[in-house]
């Protein structure tokens, strides 16, 4: 971009500093609004249940009760990869959860007890339950029928009617067979990351109203209110003007919440009883709604005899679930991630998102990465024990530096793994010498990110001194309601607290594809900054015309022009422009893959993370003795913030790492609620908790900050499988590590070695955190 | 039934069903909002009110129980309003939320444990609060925070003693 990028931090001066957010008073007071707090006047409610029949009609309180036969006129089939989910199930059920129908009525309760009444005859079908079977010959299909794909281009290819098969994704360069021949040596595994839960704590809420004029308006929890917007208008055959999607603050995501979820069903209840409907699902339903999606992956490496990686060959299976949601996105980011940030002249990966009978998957924090890190990264440890090299030397020595590819035909790598790599071993090594049963690890990943650069922005600057950003990216706590007004304030040279954000609200803001991808400092921020560029372009044109000088005759300051010994603020210059009090203009800015975004991907998100573990041996427990995070930002907007979703990432992370997993029983959920599904606790906050960041200035974002709050969920899995084996020789393929597992595993090693043998692994002799320079 | 209580300071009755939950009583009746509802099992303590300085998970508990009780909710917090109680203005300055939805339970939690005993060290804040799950934030800014809340509620309460 230009030469703004290349400022010294010290010249910022309301950006690189962590500033209050924006959000913060609201929600410490409890007023911050959020979609569950919503309601409209003679809203109904609704709530879901798998049956339905006429006894429920008749109960008090009760309005009305749609299923799949009542849908009239509607396009009831969506999905912005493929238009393959149906707003309630037609014809078949295709996994326990599904909702089947929905009755509304006056208030909660009354919906909520008609539910009861409600009836339902199955014909019970053959499941197809796990990727092996949905694979089969000859086997039970899911779909079993053609879809059209949805908002998306590039998933057109949906195998649809003959296969299980999602999406399919082959990603090749090089000699792979010719490489493996040649190889010194190879290490091959198959590994397992398991379904999980993403536990926004604010459940899936709607709040439909479909009115007289035809006119929809819906508040929802959603990621991408763009693109939910984009789905109604396709079911209910509206206008885009006539959709209006509104997300007030939102009680959590993690990717869990991107692209459509109930608002379509929400809709199609006000749609039917024509008046505002609720619907608000509980945690056990959101269980029961999205899952991320588990992966067996096989996978193998070659060396040749300098300990120089050669090749990598990867088999993916997904378990996609019963409907499509943005897994065809998980499959393609996953076979992209596999490789990592190194160097490999050979590449053969196949991914295969795979349909079953159980809740669908779709994005999770990270999407796809953190099911392929936990494989490549235990891999890399594995292969370098095999040819008795330190990992954290193995690594760097095949790590892609700043500038180089990695991809052919993507952007070059623009961040400094090795030298993150080495910020995260050094800051662990400043423990000391390692304890007996402790280990350590150091892991990364390297992710295509930002999604697809399709992001427009407005600012209204207004002669009293204030600054609205118009902007399409949901807060989801991220923190980018703040971080958007500390580039509007730095911009327009006011105090932040002149500066208001709008949002999101598809009638009010201008488009943007999606909150996801780590994408919004990079791509929404670099659009406030070039719209109030564009505004001060204009009020540069309008102080010209005032002064009656060429532009060229004065210069620009922060905040405004001199000249000569006249100061002139853009406030100013627009009151004394249109000689108007309370008057206001628009700067505005379109982004899409073009110029600086032209490359794919907008940048490489890195996750960094080292830990220290320490293993009860008698119970398998392992615990957090150190977390360390490496955030690789380019320039950190927010220091605070950032630092604080590194941590909240690695923090998820250890959870799939340690506890987290769903598990099914045949066709039944077994542990889909809180009591029986453990996530991380305050007592599971580590000892001692290093968080950094590493400013190079070096993405495409404003002033050259790139995305984060993704990249440390990521490498978990794999540092503590890796730490694992340094303190007890044991080496694990699955997720998570349970205390049974390990304690299994310890068993299992004491039952096979002699008792002289029984120590920590011949490998690694050294720390595996040394490092060379 | 009618049951009578003191809301956040100020005397309130209210015609209730037997059946209501606190939660529903108070979000839905009071619309004080501030009470999130998430699991609505007692594990995530999102819901967290204080009946007599005591906290309760108000998914669970029914309303019939508050009569002739004290609740505070996260809006009567700020005390005279508009002046942030100490924790407030700790989970502001060390950026002790992300989403938010956990933090009025997580303050009010917080709120009982400081009450109770303001010389905490950092397990008991970690024993105390783990009954309270926030899913963004990875639990080092809102121990922070209560650090810096029991350091200033300390020095109050100093200042209260000599003065008394």
């Amino acid at each position: 971009m230009s030469d703004a990028n290349k400022r010294d931090a010290k010249a910022f001066a309301v950006v690189n500093h962590s500033v209050p957010r924006a959000d913060g008073v609201a929600k410490v007071t409890g007023s911050a609004t959020y979609a569950s707090d919503i309601t409209l006047e003679r809203m109904a409610w609704a709530k879901l249940l798998a049956i339905d029949v006429s006894e429920a009609k008749r109960q008090p309180g009760v309005i009305e009760v749609l299923t799949g036969n009542d849908l009239g006129s509607l396009r009831p089939y969506y999905g912005h990869a493929v238009k393959d989910h149906p707003l309630l199930a037609i014809g078949k059920v295709r996994f326990v959860g599904e909702p089947v129908a929905a009755v509304i009525g006056a208030d909660q309760l009354s919906a909520q007890e008609a539910l009861d009444k409600i009836k339902v005859e199955y014909e019970e079908l053959v499941p197809v339950l796990d990727v092996e079977s949905a694979l089969a010959p000859g086997g039970v299909l899911v779909h079993g029928m053609d879809y059209i794909g949805g908002a998306f281009r590039g998933f057109d290819d949906f195998p649809g009617g003959t296969k299980n098969i999602c999406q399919a994704v082959h990603v090749e360069w090089g000699d792979v067979d010719a490489a493996f021949a040649s190889a010194a040596h190879i290490a091959e595994g198959e590994y397992y990351f398991p379904m999980v839960y993403a536990y926004a704590m604010e459940p899936y809420v709607a709040v439909a109203d479909y009115d007289s004029k035809g006119q929809l308006t819906v508040y929802s929890s959603a990621q991408h209110p763009f693109m939910v917007r984009h789905d109604l208008a396709e079911i209910f055959d509206l206008p885009l003007n006539s959709v209006r999607v509104i997300v007030p603050y939102v009680g959590g995501g993690y990717g869990s919440k991107s692209y459509t979820k109930i608002e379509p069903l929400t809709a199609a209840c006000s749609w039917k009883v024509s008046r505002p409907v609720k619907l608000q699902l509980s945690v056990e339903e959101a269980f029961l709604t999205t899952r991320s999606d588990d992966a067996r992956v096989y996978i193998r490496t070659a060396v040749d005899d300098s300990g120089k990686l050669i090749a990598k060959q990867a088999t993916i299976h997904l378990d996609t679930g019963a409907y499509a949601e943005n897994s065809p996105m998980v499959c393609r980011k996953a076979a992209n991630r596999i490789v990592g940030p190194y160097r490999f002249p050979h590449v053969r990966v196949d991914c295969l998102a795979i349909y079953t009978n159980t809740v669908p998957a779709s994005s999770y924090r990270g999407l796809g990465a953190a099911q392929i890190t936990f494989p490549v990264e235990s891999q890399m440890d594995e292969l370098a024990h095999k040819i008795g090299c330190d990992p954290q030397e193995f690594r760097l020595r095949n790590l892609a530096h700043s500038g180089e590819s990695i991809h052919p035909g993507l952007r070059p790598i623009d961040a400094d793994v090795p030298g993150d790599i080495r910020l995260a071993a050094e800051t662990l090594r400043s423990n000391g010498p390692l304890a007996l049963k402790h280990g350590r690890s150091v892991c990364c990943s390297c992710s295509d990110a930002g999604a697809h650069p399709v992001t427009l922005a407005m600012v209204h600057v207004y002669a009293d001194g204030s600054v609205s950003v118009m902007s399409g990216s949901t807060e989801i706590g991220q923190g980018s309601h703040t971080v958007l007004a500390q580039i509007a304030a730095e911009e327009m040279g006011v105090p932040l607290g002149k500066v208001r954000l709008v949002g999101s609200d598809t009638g009010v803001t201008l488009f943007e594809r999606s909150t996801g991808a780590s994408r919004t400092t990079t791509l929404m921020g670099r659009a406030v900054m070039e719209a109030c560029r564009e505004a001060i372009t204009q009020c540069k044109s309008m102080a010209a015309e005032l002064l009656g000088v060429p532009a060229g005759e004065f210069t620009e300051e922060r905040g405004g022009i001199r000249h000569g010994k006249d100061w002139l603020s853009w406030p100013e210059i627009i009151e004394r422009y249109f000689q108007m009090e309370g008057c206001g203009i628009i700067g505005r800015a379109y982004l899409r893959r073009a110029g600086a975004l032209k490359a794919v991907p907008v940048f490489w998100e890195i996750g960094v993370v080292g830990v220290e573990i320490a293993l009860d041996e008698e119970t398998g427990k392992i615990s957090l003795d150190t977390l360390v995070t490496v955030g690789d930002v380019g320039l950190a907007i927010h220091p605070a913030m950032t630092e604080s979703q590194d941590l909240g990432a690695a923090t998820m992370g250890l959870g799939i790492g340690l506890f987290e997993e769903l598990i099914y029983e045949g066709q039944q959920l077994m542990n889909g609620t809180l009591l029986e599904y453990r996530v991380p606790r305050f007592s599971d906050l580590a000892r001692r908790v290093e968080l950094k960041l590493v400013e190079n200035h070096d993405g495409v974002g404003p002033y050259g900050a790139k995305g984060g709050g993704e990249g440390c969920v990521n490498p978990i899995g794999a540092c503590l499988a890796n730490a694992l084996y340094q303190a007890a020789g044991v080496r694990i393929r699955r997720l998570p590590l349970t205390p049974e597992r390990v304690w299994k595993a310890l068993q299992e090693q004491k039952s096979q070695a002699p008792a002289s043998q029984r120590k920590p692994p011949a490998a690694p002799k050294t720390d595996v955190t040394k490092t060379t320079a | 039934m009618k049951i009578g209580f003191e809301l956040n300071g100020k005397a309130a009755s209210l015609e209730i069903e037997p059946r209501e939950t606190l939660a529903e009583v108070l979000r839905a009746r009071c619309r004080l909002t501030g009470v999130k509802l998430s699991c609505e099992a007692q594990v995530c303590g999102s819901c967290t009110v204080l009946v007599d300085g005591l906290p309760v998970s108000a998914c669970t508990y029914l309303a019939y129980e508050i009569r002739d009780k004290r609740v505070t909710t996260i809006e009567g917090l700020a005390d005279p309003p508009g002046r942030l109680h100490p924790l407030q203005q700790a989970f502001l300055d060390h950026f002790a939320f992300q989403c938010g939805f956990c933090t009025p339970g997580m303050i009010l939690a917080a709120k009982s444990l400081l009450d109770e005993n303001v010389h905490v060290s950092d397990e008991e804040i970690i024993a105390y609060m783990s009954g309270n799950l926030c899913r963004c934030t990875g639990y080092l800014g809102i121990l922070k925070a209560i650090r810096q809340a029991s350091a200033e509620m300390k020095a109050t309460w100093k200042e209260n003693r000599s003065t008394s």
